[in-house]
């Protein structure tokens, strides 16, 4: 059981150098791989790969050998960085968790979500409340795979170890792996079992 | 109130509301929209600012760390009511005197690209001036940042994030500013182009200048500041010394600031539960109170005053 990326090139533009070049990288289930590099060498990029919001223009993305799923719910889910432009602006949050079919009795509190919360709009939330509901509707699927791209950067440091306490024991349930994407050195090796930089070749 | 010697700027009390019209939550009020409210963002706030030193302002997001940079400035929207002392240089901060001192003895590097002009070159904007006047201390700032030599000739949207940042921060140190207040002034930035940034503040500081650093990541606080200043809901619980939060929670002075430091991945990566407070709905007292482990009663009745502890100034009753 793993999630890998083989040889995977991307660029947007034939006339573009490559973003991604040659990057192998595998995620087994149950291990937590942080993946840092320098601003500027692909890591949205290849998270983004992963997740499936992009395809490769060389190499493949593998899912327990096979390619990700076309239909249906996506077994790898992507946690983005912003979480106030993920979230439809327009929708109260009870709408953004029943579109998951997340509405259910114990979601609030499993992941820190008060219930006065639920009649609001997304901009009458702060950025880490708002992460609160990213966190719940992408574990609440049955994802196995998670891809979080500095989800908690923009958050302090108690609501990061909040948010990060529940995805952790979440995924220490369910034996999910997870590809964290972070420039954060020390929450690297808080929360990963591996750290790979992207910007090393030897990978 | 009562002056310090020898202070660059100095705040007390300084609160900051917002006038709104009510958005309903959820109930379906025929008249909402049309009760006005005042929502307040920031409360009693206190800082003090002294001549060489660099002083980060750190704490959780929402917090009210941009408005009070704006506050200082006298740039806040037209809805805002601030109240409060403060002070530059012994002398108060009047609003005549804002509009004279901002650009010139104060200078802001802004949070967003959005703060420059989308059509006028990058190279004119760090100037000040509409038509280009390069001066050698333009290109010596912008060979120190490694920014290209066409950048001067490129629009705001042709920058990345980083090189944004750079022009950003360049704005500030043309200037002849005394005092610089720098609002995130490094995320975006290469590790490299941003310890050059840091070293620019420090260096200014040594001048006998100072530099107010707003960042949430207190890692950065910590590693160039000399004090911080710990925010939490729209007012400073604490200023303590940089070195205090390197020996750990027992030098901090604020059950806030102690959550903080434990928090970090660094050190426990434990939590406290609860959220801040939304501006409008804070509770009475101290607005720490609902989460405090050592909540006493009167705690929930009054806002506790500044007190002296060690050198830094703490927001509590108690020696925690």
């Amino acid at each position: 059981m793993a999630l890998e990326a083989k040889n995977v090139y991307f660029r947007y533009d034939k006339k573009q150098s490559w973003i991604l070049e040659d990057c192998t990288l595998k995620v087994e289930k149950g291990e937590c791989l942080a993946v840092s590099a320098p601003s500027g060498y692909g890591k949205t990029t290849l998270a983004m790969l992963l997740s499936g919001y992009l395809k490769p223009v060389k190499g493949q993305i593998l899912l327990e050998n096979r390619p990700l799923p076309q239909k249906g719910v996506c077994p790898v889910q992507f946690i983005y960085q912003h979480p106030e432009k993920a979230i439809n602006p327009r929708w109260r949050l009870k709408r953004v968790l029943e579109e998951s079919g997340a509405l259910r009795e114990d979601i609030p509190d499993a992941f820190g979500i008060e219930r006065a919360w639920l009649d609001r709009f997304p901009r009458e939330l702060s950025g880490g409340e708002l992460q609160r509901f990213c966190v719940a509707r992408a574990l609440f699927s049955g994802a196995d795979y998670l891809i979080c791209d500095e989800i908690s950067t923009m958050l302090d440091a108690i609501t990061q170890a909040q948010i990060w306490n529940v995805v952790l024991a979440e995924a220490a349930k369910r034996n999910m792996g997870i590809i964290a994407v972070t420039h954060n050195q020390h929450l690297a090796e808080r929360i990963a079992t591996r750290v790979v930089d992207i910007s090393k070749k030897e990978l | 109130m009562e002056q310090k010697n020898g202070t660059l700027l100095e705040i007390h009390d300084l609160s900051v509301s917002f006038q709104m019209y009510e958005h309903g939550i959820g109930n379906s009020n025929l008249y909402r929209g049309l009760k006005q409210t005042d929502l307040q963002v920031i409360s009693d706030l206190h800082l003090t600012v002294y001549p060489g030193e660099i002083v980060a302002v750190a704490g959780s997001s929402g917090s009210g760390k941009s408005v009070f940079a704006s506050a200082i400035l006298g740039i806040l929207p037209d809805n805002a009511t601030v109240r409060g002392h403060l002070h530059y240089k012994g002398e108060e901060l009047t609003a005549a005197r804002q509009r004279q001192l901002r650009g010139t003895e104060i200078a802001l590097v802004p949070q967003s690209v959005a703060f420059l002009d989308p059509l006028m070159k990058v190279g004119a904007q760090v100037d000040g001036h509409r038509k280009s006047q390069p001066t050698e201390k333009r290109r010596s700032l912008f060979r120190r940042f490694d920014l290209p030599d066409k950048t001067p000739q490129l629009y705001p949207f042709e920058l990345s994030g980083g090189m944004a940042r750079r022009v950003l921060v360049s704005t500030a140190f043309i200037t002849d500013a005394q005092l610089i207040i720098a609002d995130e002034p490094t995320p975006g930035m290469g590790l490299e182009q941003a310890l050059e940034a840091l070293r620019l503040f420090r260096e200014m500081a040594e001048e006998g200048k100072a530099v107010i650093l707003i960042t949430h990541d207190i890692d950065l606080a910590i590693a160039f500041a000399d004090r911080v200043a710990v925010f939490y809901a729209g007012t400073t619980v604490e200023t303590a010394f940089a070195s205090d939060f390197k020996n750990g929670s027992d030098a901090l002075r604020h059950p806030y600031s102690k959550a903080l430091w434990n928090a970090l991945p660094q050190n426990g990566f434990v939590p406290i539960e609860g959220f801040q407070p939304y501006a409008g709905n804070l509770p009475k007292g101290c607005l720490f109170a609902p989460r405090c482990p050592y909540k006493k009663a009167q705690c929930t009745a009054d806002v506790p005053p500044i007190r002296e502890v060690r050198g830094g100034e703490v927001r509590c009753y108690y020696d925690v």
